[in-house]
């Protein structure tokens, strides 16, 4: 079992829900995620997505489209990602999920791209624009490095589908909360319980919710329903409009805390 | 034209003659039709040049359904004509800001709108790209266009042509007009890509010929990009062409040799704009002047007993502004 899965076992032993922060890497600069992601894993985070940037980001609303951009500008590449992974992994054994878009992976070569993401220490990778369809194509390389690979279900996924998905999903399951794209709207919590139940039926994985948590009571209501709970664009917001503070990394990290204390 | 250019006798194929002037609306009617039959009582789409907006706008109003058209803010500029025709007919069109403003970030924005529209919305994209079934729906839709070419040329010259030319954005009218035409060996097909400033600056949109294989918008095709994937801006003077990737079929078209893909410039097609409209009394459109430029190079090159048959895929009043701007 990897770091994903040994995560979620120790927090339910404490009868603990999974924090899962998503950040864009690169915005405002590497420096600055590195500083962000340790502090963050201080904070109680308990999973990490690390966004890296794309050009075209279709399932992403306006404040991680604009964090992709401002990170594109300042020279992020899917390379210097895995370099930041790594740096990271020499101080820290939090889980790190890497989230993005299929092209640049296909970019660097999937099967390079397996291999030097699991010598970087990356524990999955979620790719939103691959559908289970396509995804052997890289699964054959990330399922050979033993990299989790995290899939989405939405509220539109009928059951059929649903069932396809777990046969091959493995790490935790991603619920998308609304039926839209990242951090556009308030989730319900009546329509999560229904959906999460459905998927509980179905398999023991964990489910993480997330796209469009953004408080700490929502974390409660949803941490109460699911096994996690994802926040990416209220964080990639507060980074952007803190981006010039000394104290960046202070001020994320406060509201990371508020949150988590929501969840145990 | 064919006396002007002395060597292979040319046929238009007038998609502009059809209503709302291009040949879109062979697409968008048959998706509009589907959406009834799903139920569905919104529809959006993407455009570049206006043409599948002002096609999609017609369709809406035709079946009273609800029409939201994004469009990116550059070309909203310099398509104006277009957006007033979307707005006569009862559309909204929203402007996208987002990367270069153009084609590719208005489709990315109208599958963020779709992603959270599902349930009641359908969405008409206007060429042969986008995620499966699209990039087959619509070449199925636009196949009339080789269909009616088979059809005409055997009733006038009792035979195949043996060259198609059309012009490659997406790819829709190319795809609708080589269909027909795929197991024909005998008959020559040319894609004609934009070239923009020159295939020797990074200010074109030929995917085929400068671009590497990639992934965008649901489908696997050429695609321009930097080094490490991502998205390049592709550039033309004919708005419905600036897009970086190019439809799937034509992709395979290209990796199989079956149809050759060639890129004609902005200035060679701004002079085919002109020629055609002084030689013939035809205003074509920018992206329809890209195959009529190929035409222009390849006919004294053939005999003339040979035939042409290009794809005027759309009528150029639309391109007054842009034409006036390059004068």
């Amino acid at each position: 079992m990897g770091r994903i899965g040994k995560k979620f076992e120790s927090l339910r032993t404490k009868n603990e829900k999974a924090l899962i922060v998503y950040l864009t890497a690169g915005d405002p600069s590497l420096d600055a995620t590195k500083k962000l992601i340790l502090g963050l894993e201080k904070s109680g985070v308990d999973i990490l997505e690390i966004g890296v940037p794309f050009s075209d980001p279709t399932a992403d609303g306006p404040v991680i489209q604009a964090a992709s951009q401002r990170a594109l500008k300042t020279g992020t590449t899917l390379k210097s990602v895995l370099n930041l992974v790594a740096d990271i992994r020499r101080v820290s054994e939090i889980p790190i999920v890497l989230f993005g878009y299929f092209n640049p992976i296909f970019a660097y070569g999937v099967e390079p791209f397996a291999k030097a993401a699991k010598q970087a220490g990356v524990d999955g990778v979620l790719v939103v624009d691959l559908p289970p369809e396509e995804a052997p194509e890289l699964r054959i390389h990330t399922d050979a490095a033993d990299l989790d690979f995290i899939s989405l279900v939405a509220p539109t996924t009928g059951k059929e589908r649903l069932k396809n998905i777990l046969k091959s999903a493995t790490g935790f399951l991603y619920y998308i909360s609304i039926t839209g794209v990242t951090g556009t709207a308030a989730p319900k919590t009546t329509d999560i319980a229904r959906e999460v139940g459905k998927i509980r039926k179905l398999t023991k994985m964990p489910v993480a919710v997330g796209f469009g948590i953004s408080n700490a009571a929502q974390a409660k209501e949803i941490g109460a329903i699911a096994d996690g709970i994802v926040i990416g664009s209220a964080v990639v917001k507060l980074i952007d409009e803190n981006r010039n503070s000394g104290d960046l990394t202070e001020i994320v990290c406060e509201y990371v805390k508020n949150i988590k204390k929501s969840l145990v | 034209m064919t006396d002007a250019l002395g060597g292979a006798k040319i046929y238009l194929k007038r998609e502009d003659l059809n209503h709302t002037g291009s040949h879109k609306i062979n697409n968008t009617l048959g998706q509009a039709l589907l959406a009834r039959r799903m139920g569905k009582k919104k529809v959006i789409a993407e455009t570049g040049a206006g043409q599948h907006g002002v096609a999609t706008a017609t369709v809406a109003a035709l079946f009273g359904m609800e029409c939201k058209i994004f469009m990116g803010e550059e070309d909203i500029r310099r398509q104006e004509p277009n957006v007033f025709r979307m707005k006569i007919l009862g559309a909204e069109v929203v402007p996208v800001k987002s990367g270069t403003a153009t084609l590719k970030d208005a489709m990315n924005e109208a599958m963020r709108y779709w992603v959270g529209s599902v349930r009641d919305t359908f969405y008409i994209i206007g060429t042969t790209a986008g995620p499966h079934p699209y990039p087959v729906m619509v070449r199925n839709f636009q196949s009339v266009i080789g269909l009616e070419i088979k059809k005409q040329i055997h009733k006038t010259e009792g035979r195949n042509p043996d060259v198609l030319v059309a012009c490659v954005g997406g790819g829709s009218n190319a795809m609708g007009t080589f269909y027909a035409f795929r197991n024909e060996k005998k008959v020559a097909m040319f894609g004609v890509e934009a070239a923009g400033l020159g295939m020797n600056t990074k200010e074109h949109s030929a995917s085929i010929n400068g671009g590497k294989v990639g992934v965008l918008h649901g489908n696997k095709t050429y695609l321009l990009q930097d080094e490490n994937g991502q998205v390049r801006d592709a550039y033309s003077i004919a708005a419905g062409l600036d897009y970086p990737g190019v439809g799937p079929e034509h992709a395979y078209f290209a990796a199989t040799k079956r149809a050759t893909y060639v890129t004609v410039t902005d200035e060679e097609a701004v002079e085919a704009f002109s020629f055609l409209s002084r030689q013939e009394g035809i205003i074509p459109a920018l992206e329809s002047s890209h195959a009529i430029a190929h035409a222009m190079k390849i006919a004294p090159t053939m005999k003339k007993n040979k035939i042409i048959v290009v794809c005027l895929s759309g009528r150029g009043d639309k391109d007054a502004q842009t034409i006036i701007e390059t004068m």
